[in-house]
Formats: structure tokens, sequence, C-alpha cells
């Protein structure tokens, strides 16, 4: 085990008191994402459970790759054939270098769809992670605490709910805000009330509104000007929805994916992959995500029932719902943050009917804010302390009561 | 000055600060730092206002009787306040049309209510009077802090003056819509509280609880 004995010769130099007692929290990442920590719970704890903390998080970050490959070649698709459209022959920047060097703007081929996909999504990704990784690895120095793969997560959940278009000094304010403000600022993982990556989408949102919403976004290319299936519902109805192409979108296409949206979010199909691997290892919790799925089915059918002759929205049923926007992902990836969601088993499910409940408030009943996801889950996590502690007080009621004390 | 006047007049500067320190005054602080030159105007009508009504509410103390005092302490001040008001309607009518019902809820001010129940109501006069122009002070500085944050990365311009070129009329800056709505002031002044305290450590407030230590390793540290 020569890596083990490299590390453990270090170690001193690292330990209180150790020349580079500073960056302590380096070194302790870097230790345990090679080794299970050699430590054990002393106190206060009462689950025992094989897996830990980084193994949950690295499990998610896995769980996303599905939607980020699809995503990558969807960026790609969908803008060379939105280029093919329009008859441009180059993107005329400094992406269209690195297009070029391996590949065309043929939007048949895979392979091309997926290194133009790349060549957009790779940059935002990388900001994303390098910046996020120095207010992590600063906090954690000056804070003593640990580098946590939390941020694994954060980071590919963040650049993937971005439109690809999005100038990459946004992406650097929106995770420096997420990291920041909504979990550093709280005492880091494992503390922050909010989800960190959607809190820094939704401070682009209202910081940058021409980069997050409306037609120019959502579509990689120059001049092209599409609106998200959501947008384009919002203000025609079902029958005029159309894919970058201009040919109309069906639901097979929403549900594999072949729609613009940010990035990771299109396709319903990668995305359901990736629960599939986080439900099998139990990581997330099933009662959150069948909360929201449920809360969403409801509410949507009771909208239709209802219906109305102003709002086209009314008449969604809930397989489109599902297909489109954030949904989703919002479902299976974000709903489900451990930290921000409730705890308790009758908590997951009040908190999970919140989230689709409220998607599809926003969505229908205001045409402003089309992507009612995001804010949606924001709305909730804020509740889900209070969910956990009514469910927590109705439960010692309830006790006493059988109990008769 | 005596070291008691001046110490009343500096110590709500940043010490003892109504925004940072006691959380008071914050409606006013989100709802009209947009631009500097509104809260330039909003900050003096409440310097004025509280020294003032601190003065002319340590003037009568000794005569009010305490179960009627808080109804005595709105009359002075609405009276101040709607002065202030009718001044800025008569000579500064664009901005006071900007700063709409703000001026007038000056009168529920926390700091102005405040400053007469714990202080004006023991105090004599002069004191009082400077005590009130302190904490307007300490108000005024939090107030342009955020106004001149907000203004310029909100709209890239000071005092309605051009600083950062928008993209919009053909510059380089794109401004930051965040800036304009209500929220991004809770933010600055978060920061700021954090920057106070990080400076100011007796301003920290006792953790209520303690998470125990998790591992061998944690306890040791």
């Amino acid at each position: 085990m020569g890596l083990r004995n490299i590390l453990d010769d270090m170690a001193p130099q690292f330990a209180k008191g150790g020349r580079h007692e500073k960056w302590y929290a380096l070194y302790e990442a870097v230790d345990t994402f090679f080794y299970s920590p050699g430590q054990v719970t002393v106190s206060g704890s009462h689950v025992r459970d094989g897996v830990d903390l980084k193994r949950i998080m690295i499990t998610v970050w896995l769980a996303a790759m599905p939607a980020m490959f699809y995503g990558i070649y969807n960026v790609g698709y969908q803008a060379t054939s939105a280029m093919s459209n329009l008859g441009l022959t180059s993107t005329g920047d400094w992406h269209a270098f690195w297009i070029e060097l391996f590949s065309s703007y043929n939007p048949a081929s895979v392979w091309d769809c997926f290194w133009y996909g790349a060549v957009y999504y790779v940059p935002i990704y990388a900001v994303v992670f390098i910046v996020g990784g120095f207010w992590e690895v600063l906090f954690a120095t000056v804070r003593k605490h640990e580098i946590n793969e939390g941020f694994f997560v954060t980071s590919i959940l963040f650049s993937l709910i971005v439109p690809p278009d999005l100038p990459l000094w946004q992406a650097a304010l929106g995770i420096t805000f997420g990291v920041v403000v909504a979990k550093e600022l709280f005492g880091g993982t494992g503390k922050n009330f909010l989800n960190p990556a959607l809190a820094g989408r939704a401070f682009l949102f209202f910081a940058y509104a021409p980069q997050m919403s409306g037609d120019a976004a959502w579509t990689a290319v120059d001049g092209f000007s599409g609106a998200t299936t959501l947008g384009q519902l919002a203000s025609h109805g079902l029958p005029a929805v159309s894919m970058a192409t201009g040919q109309e979108l069906t639901w097979l296409d929403a549900f594999i994916g072949r729609e613009q949206g940010s990035i990771g979010e299109t396709s319903t199909l990668a995305i359901l992959f990736g629960a599939t691997i986080l439900l099998v290892t139990k990581i997330a919790a099933w009662r959150t995500m069948l909360g929201v799925f449920l809360g969403m089915v409801v509410f949507s059918t009771f909208l239709n029932v209802i219906g109305s002759d102003t709002n086209q929205l009314f008449a969604l049923p809930w397989y489109w719902h599902f297909v489109l926007g954030g949904f989703a992902f919002g479902m299976v990836f974000m709903a489900t943050d451990p930290v921000s969601s409730a705890m308790t088993n009758t908590g997951k499910w009040i908190y999970g009917a919140m989230i689709g409940f409220m998607a599809v408030m926003i969505r229908v009943m205001n045409p402003a804010y089309p992507e009612g996801m995001m804010l949606a889950i924001l709305f909730a996590n804020l509740f889900a302390p209070l969910i956990d502690n009514m469910v927590v007080r109705a439960n010692i009621k309830r006790r006493v009561a059988r109990n008769g004390v | 000055m005596s070291s008691a006047v001046k110490a009343v007049l500096t110590k709500p500067i940043i010490a003892e600060n109504p925004i940072t320190m006691q959380i008071l005054g914050i409606c006013s602080s989100l709802a009209v730092t947009t631009s500097l030159n509104v809260a330039v105007v909003m900050c003096v009508a409440l310097t004025v206002v509280t020294g003032f009504s601190n003065f002319f509410i340590s003037l009568v103390r000794n005569y009010m009787p305490s179960s009627i005092r808080i109804i005595i302490q709105m009359a002075i001040i609405s009276a101040l306040v709607i002065a202030v008001d009718q001044l800025l309607q008569a000579f500064a009518y664009e901005i006071s049309k900007q700063l709409s019902v703000f001026v007038g809820l000056i009168i529920t001010n926390c700091i102005v209510m405040g400053r007469a129940e714990a202080f004006a109501m023991k105090n004599p006069p002069v004191v009082s009077f400077m005590d009130g122009i302190g904490n307007g002070l300490g108000y005024s500085i939090i107030l342009l802090l955020l106004a001149t944050i907000r203004e310029l990365f909100g709209s890239g311009s000071l005092f309605g003056m051009e600083i950062l070129p928008l993209v919009a009329n053909g510059g380089w800056y794109q401004p930051n819509g965040l800036m304009l709505l209500a929220p991004s002031a809770f933010f600055i002044i978060g920061f700021v509280i954090w920057i106070v305290r990080t400076k100011r450590t007796e301003q920290m407030e006792k953790s209520e609880f303690r998470l125990a230590a998790h591992t061998i390793q944690e306890a040791a540290h």
C-alpha cells in the first residue's frame, strides 16, 4: 500500500503544530478521498450504516452522469440543428476553434453533437468546479472543517441546471453565491437549509434574467431565438410547441429529451436512469420522490378538471408536466437532497407533495415564471424544518395519548 | 463637548449601530436604497426627525403620564414627520414622489420610536437630541453604503451618473437585476453585520447550543 504509506508519512506535517497545519483540510480531503476514514463515532449517534457521507455524495455524482452525457449531446444537437436551419456554418466565437478542431456541424452525427455540447459544457463545469472548490477549500481552511464531497454534487448539479449559453463569469458568480451564502455562511455541509445549487441558480435567475430566461438563452447559438418548451406552452398552448428545428414536439421527444432547456434537465429518460441508481442504493428517499410526483399529478389533474378559457396551461395533463422543464431533475436530484429536505418519513411525504403542488402552481398560475420547479423546491426547503417539527410533535402527542401519561 | 455627549453621538455609528447591532429600521433600508439620491434624502429626513423628536419628548418627559406616553410620543413624531414631508413636497417634489410612503412611515420607524422610549424618556433634552442625531447618522452610514452598492451594481451609476457603462448603452457592464430587488439589501446588510462582528467580536451572540463531537479526533481539536 504505497499511497497509504506516503499519506501516513505526510500526516505529522499537517497535524496540529506541524509545518503545514493550515492546510490540514486539504490533506484530509485527499486522504479520505482514497481511503475510508479510520475514526468511528463516539457519541450521540444511533444510526449504524456501512455507507458514509463521501460514498453517498459520490453515488449521487455518478447518478447524475446519464443526464449529463445526454445533456451534452442534446446541447450540440439543438445547436447544430438550429444552425443548419439558420444556414450558419460556424459559431463565430472562441468555441468555433475547438469545435472545428475535431468535428463539423452535422446534426445527424452523434459525435459532432456530442463534441459541440462538450465544448460548451466542459468550460461551464470547469469554472463551476474551480470557483466553487476555491470557496469550499477557503472556508474549510479558515473554519477548520472538512472539505466535503458534497461539493462534487453541488457542482455537477449546478452546472446541469444552467442554460448552455451561460456566460462563464455568471457561472462563477452563481456557484459563489450558492456555496458561500447558501451553504458556508450557515456552517457548511449539513447545516444549509437551502439547496446550494438551486440557490445559486435562483441568484442568477433574478440577477441576470436575460441570460437565464426568455428566448435567447436556451440554444447555444448566437442570434437564435427559441423559448423552452414550458415557455412556449405558457404563451401558445400545447399544439404550438416546437423543437429548435421547427418540428412539432411529441411527448416521446420530450421524454427522451430532444428539446431545448437547461443542460441536464431535458431528458426525463436519462434522469430516470439516475433515479434508479439512487433508489436501488437507497441513497435518495423514495417517499420524497413519490410525494413530489403525486403532488404534481393530483394538482395538475385538479386543474385539468377546473379548466380555463384564458390560461392554456390549465389543460396541460400530468404526463406532460412530468417530462417538461426541470420537473424530473428537481424531483430526483434536488428535492431528495438529504440536508435541505424533511427528515421524518411522514415529513418526506408532506414535503414532496408540497413541491409537486407548488411547481404546478407556479408554472400554471404565474406565466412570468414558467419554470416553477426551482422556486417550488426552494420554497419547500424553507418549510422542511417546520414540517419535521410538526411530525415529531404529533408523534409525541399520539404516544402520550396512547400511554395516558 | 463633554465626553458623555460625544459618546451618545458617536457610539451609534458603529458600536451600537441601529441597523447592524439592533436590527432596527430594516424596512426602510430595503425600500429606499436602490438609488443614492433617494437614500440621501431619506437619511437627512430620518436624522432630523430622530434628533428633534428626542429633543421634544425629553422636554416634556416629566409631565407625561406613563399610561399615555406612547400616544404623546407618536403625536410629536407625526407632527415632525408631516413637517418634513411637506418640506420635501415643496422643495424636492421629484424625490418626495420616489420616497412616496416611506417618509410617512418614518412615524413608525423602529429607530425613532426606540430612541424616544429608551433614551429620551430618561435623559435631558440636549443629550437626547445628540443621541437622536447619532442614531440617525448610524442609520445613514448603512443606508448610504447599501445605496452605493445597489445603485452601482444594479444600474451601473451613482447619483444617476453612469459609472459602469451598461451593455444596453453599448458599454460592457451587465447590470445585476437582483440588486434592484429588496432581497439584495438583506444580503448586503448580512454581509456588513458579518464584517462588523468579525472586527468587533464583543457584538457576536453566543451560540445557543454546541454540536457534540462526532469523532475522537474532532473532540481533540
